[in-house]
C-alpha cells in the first residue's frame, strides 16, 4: 500500500501526539475542570446526592473563621518564605559567583541537598530538629548555655508556623541558589573591572551592577515562591504538625484536603481549592505588576 | 594607614563569608548525617546524649522497617512506580515533544499553549477528582465485569504520574528540539526514510543530553512525591514516602525511634546517592529547564 506524502505526515503527527493529549486531558484538564464545576454543588463525594448551590459554598467561606486562620497561616508562610528564601539565595548565590571561595563547589553541592528529599523525609528531619527534649535546636541552645532560648517548636502555638517557614526554608534556598548564580554567572566580567577602577565596593557593585540585571529572573521566581509554597506548605504541614496544634499550622490546601476527604464536604473543599487557586494566579499577577522596571538589556 | 584599614575590612569580609557558608553547610549536614545515626542506633540511645556516636551497627532497626513495617514491599511498589511512570513519560512525551516543536499543522499552535498551561495545574488541587474520577471508573467495570481496580493500581499510578509530568516535559524537550537544525531531517529524507525512521533513528538519538535531564528531575519527583499516592493508593500498594508517613506515626506513637530513622534512611538514600553522582548534571540542566515548583 502507497500512502501519499500529505497523508503519511498526518498519520505521523496524529500517532505522535494523540497520546499525550488524551492523557494530558483526562488526567490533569477535566480533574481540574472537575474541581470548578463541584465547587457549585453541595455534594459529599460518595453519595448521590447531589445538589446544585450555586456561589452558596462560596458565600459560607467568608464566615467559616477556620479557612480564616488557613489563609492568614497561608499568606504569612508565603510573605516570610518568599522573603527570607529571596535574600538568603540572593546572597550565597552572589558570593558563591563573585569570590573566590575554597571549596565553592563544595558549598554549592551540599546547598542543594535538601532539594533532593521527599517532604516526607524533610517532615521527619524537622520533627527531630524541633523535638522539645533531645532535639537538635533545644540541644545546640543547651550546649552554648541559650537555654532561655529553648521552645516546644511544635507546640507553642504562636511560634509554630515560623518553626513550618524555617524547614521551607532550608528546604527552597539551595534551588533558587542555583537558579540565582546561572543568572549571575552571564553578567559580564567587565562590568565589574570597570567597576572596580571607579572605585565601587563590593556592596555598591551588588546593588549597581547585580541586583538589577537579575532583576528579571527574581521577577519569575517570585511566581514560583507563590506557587512552590502553596503547594509545600500544605504536603509538610500535611506530614508534620497535620495543621495542628487546633489548628494554628493548618493552610489553605490541608484545610481543602480536610473538608473534601476527611469532612466529606466535597463541594465546599473544591470552592477553597477554586479560591486558592484564583488568589495565588492574582498574588503572582500583582506582584509581577509591581516589581516590573525597565529590563536592562547587556 | 589607609592601606591597613582596608585590608581589615577586607578580611572581616572574608570572614564573614566564610562563616555564612559553613553556618548553612552545617544546617544541612547536621541533620542528615544525624538520621543516617540515628538509624544504626539502639532504642536506649535515644534517651541519652542525642550527639552521642551510635554504640554500634544496629542493623535490627531495618530489619523491623524492612519486615515489620512492611518498607521493603512499598520499596518495590516504589521502584515498580517510578520505573513504569518515567517509561510511560518518555515514550508518551518524547514523540510528542517532537511533532510538536518542528512540525507546523492545524491547531498546532493552539496545542502547543494548552500543554504549556498545564504547568500552572498543580497537583495538590486535581488529587481529589482524579481519585472520584477512578472510583466513578472502578464501580462501573463492577456493574460491567465482576472486578475492575483503576484504585490501588500500580500501573494506574505510574500512568497519572507521567500525565503530571508531561507539561513540564514537554516544555523541556521541545525548547531543545527546536534548537536543532532542520539540515538533519532533509538529510534523512533525501535518504529515503520515512517520518518515524527520522524520528527514531535521526532525531530522538540527539535529545539524549535532555532525555537524561528529563529522567534525573521525573526520577526525583515520583520518587519522592506522596500526595497522589496516598489519594490513590489507599489500600495496600503503598509507595514509600505514604509507608514512611505511616511507620513515623505509629513508631512515635510507641517511641520506638530505631525504625523510624531507618525508613527515613530508605527513603532518602537512593536519592542522595544518585545525586552524588549526577550532581552536575542536575543542577546545570535545571538552568536549562529554568522551571519546577
Amino acid at each position: 500500500m502507497y500512502l501519499s506524502k500529505t497523508k503519511a505526515r498526518n498519520i505521523f503527527i496524529g500517532v505522535c501526539i494523540t497520546p499525550a493529549i488524551l492523557l494530558f486531558v483526562i488526567f490533569m484538564v477535566i480533574p481540574t475542570i472537575d474541581v470548578f464545576r463541584m465547587s457549585l454543588y453541595s455534594w459529599g463525594g460518595f453519595s448521590n446526592q447531589k445538589q446544585f448551590v450555586g456561589f452558596d459554598n462560596f458565600k459560607f467561606l467568608w464566615n467559616d473563621m477556620d479557612f480564616i486562620q488557613s489563609f492568614q497561616n497561608s499568606i504569612l508562610l508565603i510573605v516570610i518564605v518568599a522573603l527570607v528564601t529571596l535574600v538568603v539565595a540572593v546572597f550565597f548565590a552572589a558570593i558563591l559567583t563573585k569570590e573566590r571561595i575554597i571549596g565553592g563547589n563544595f558549598f554549592r553541592v551540599i546547598f542543594y541537598i535538601p532539594n533532593i528529599l521527599s517532604i516526607v523525609v524533610i517532615a521527619g528531619i524537622f520533627s527531630a530538629v524541633y523535638a522539645p527534649s533531645n532535639g537538635l535546636l533545644n540541644s545546640v541552645f543547651a550546649v552554648l548555655n541559650l537555654d532561655f532560648w529553648q521552645q516546644k517548636w511544635l507546640g507553642n502555638q504562636q511560634i509554630v508556623i515560623y518553626s513550618v517557614a524555617g524547614a521551607l526554608v532550608w528546604q527552597a534556598i539551595g534551588y533558587y541558589m542555583v537558579m540565582y548564580m546561572s543568572s549571575m554567572a552571564s553578567i559580564p566580567a567587565s562590568y565589574y573591572e570597570a567597576a572596580s577602577l571607579e572605585g565601587a565596593s563590593p556592596f555598591r557593585q551588588f546593588f549597581d551592577i547585580t541586583l538589577p540585571l537579575i532583576w528579571n529572573n527574581i521577577r519569575t521566581t517570585l511566581t514560583f515562591y507563590i506557587i512552590s509554597t502553596v503547594n509545600l506548605s500544605f504536603l509538610l504541614v500535611t506530614a508534620m504538625t497535620g495543621g495542628g496544634p487546633d489548628g494554628s499550622t493548618e493552610v489553605f490546601l490541608s484545610y481543602m484536603y480536610e473538608q473534601a476527604y476527611g469532612n466529606s464536604t466535597y463541594g465546599y473543599g473544591m470552592a477553597i481549592g477554586v479560591v486558592v487557586f484564583l488568589f495565588s494566579f492574582a498574588l503572582a499577577a500583582i506582584i509581577s505588576h509591581i516589581t516590573k522596571r525597565d529590563v536592562l538589556e547587556y | 594607614m589607609k592601606k591597613s584599614k582596608g585590608l581589615k575590612t577586607e578580611s572581616f569580609y572574608k570572614i564573614f563569608i566564610y562563616v555564612a557558608l559553613i553556618a548553612l553547610a552545617t544546617s544541612i549536614i547536621i541533620p542528615v548525617v544525624w538520621i543516617l545515626f540515628a538509624s544504626i542506633k539502639e532504642n536506649s540511645e535515644f534517651y541519652g546524649n542525642p550527639w552521642a556516636i551510635p554504640d554500634g551497627f544496629h542493623y535490627q532497626n531495618f530489619v523491623e522497617a524492612f519486615v515489620e513495617a512492611r518498607m521493603g514491599d512499598y520499596l518495590f511498589n516504589s521502584i515498580i512506580v517510578t520505573g513504569l511512570a518515567i517509561v510511560f513519560l518518555l515514550v508518551i512525551a518524547l514523540p510528542a515533544s517532537y511533532v510538536l516543536s518542528r512540525f507546523r499543522f492545524f491547531g498546532s499552535k493552539f496545542l502547543n499553549s494548552f500543554v504549556k498551561a498545564g504547568l500552572f495545574i498543580n497537583v495538590s488541587y486535581i488529587a481529589v477528582p482524579i481519585f472520584l474520577m477512578l472510583l466513578d471508573w472502578d464501580s462501573l467495570m463492577q456493574t460491567m465485569f465482576d472486578g475492575g481496580s483503576f484504585l490501588n493500581n500500580r500501573v494506574m499510578l505510574a500512568l497519572i504520574y507521567a500525565s503530571t509530568a508531561l507539561p513540564f516535559t514537554i516544555f523541556l524537550l521541545s525548547s531543545y528540539f527546536e534548537t536543532l537544525p532542520s539540515d538533519f531531517e532533509e538529510a534523512a529524507s533525501i535518504d529515503g526514510a520515512g517520518y518515524f525512521k527520522t524520528m527514531f533513528s535521526v532525531m530522538l538519538p540527539m535529545a539524549k543530553p535532555s532525555i537524561i535531564i528529563v529522567i534525573l528531575f521525573n526520577f526525583l519527583l515520583f520518587w519522592n512525591e506522596y500526595i497522589l499516592a496516598l489519594t490513590l493508593m489507599p489500600g495496600e500498594n503503598k509507595t514509600l514516602p505514604v509507608g514512611l508517613l505511616n511507620l513515623m506515626a505509629a513508631e512515635r506513637a510507641a517511641a520506638n525511634y530505631g525504625p523510624m530513622y531507618a525508613g527515613m534512611v530508605i527513603v532518602m538514600l537512593p536519592t542522595l546517592i544518585l545525586y552524588i553522582i549526577v550532581q552536575k548534571r542536575l543542577t546545570q540542566g535545571m538552568t536549562v529547564g529554568g522551571l519546577k515548583g
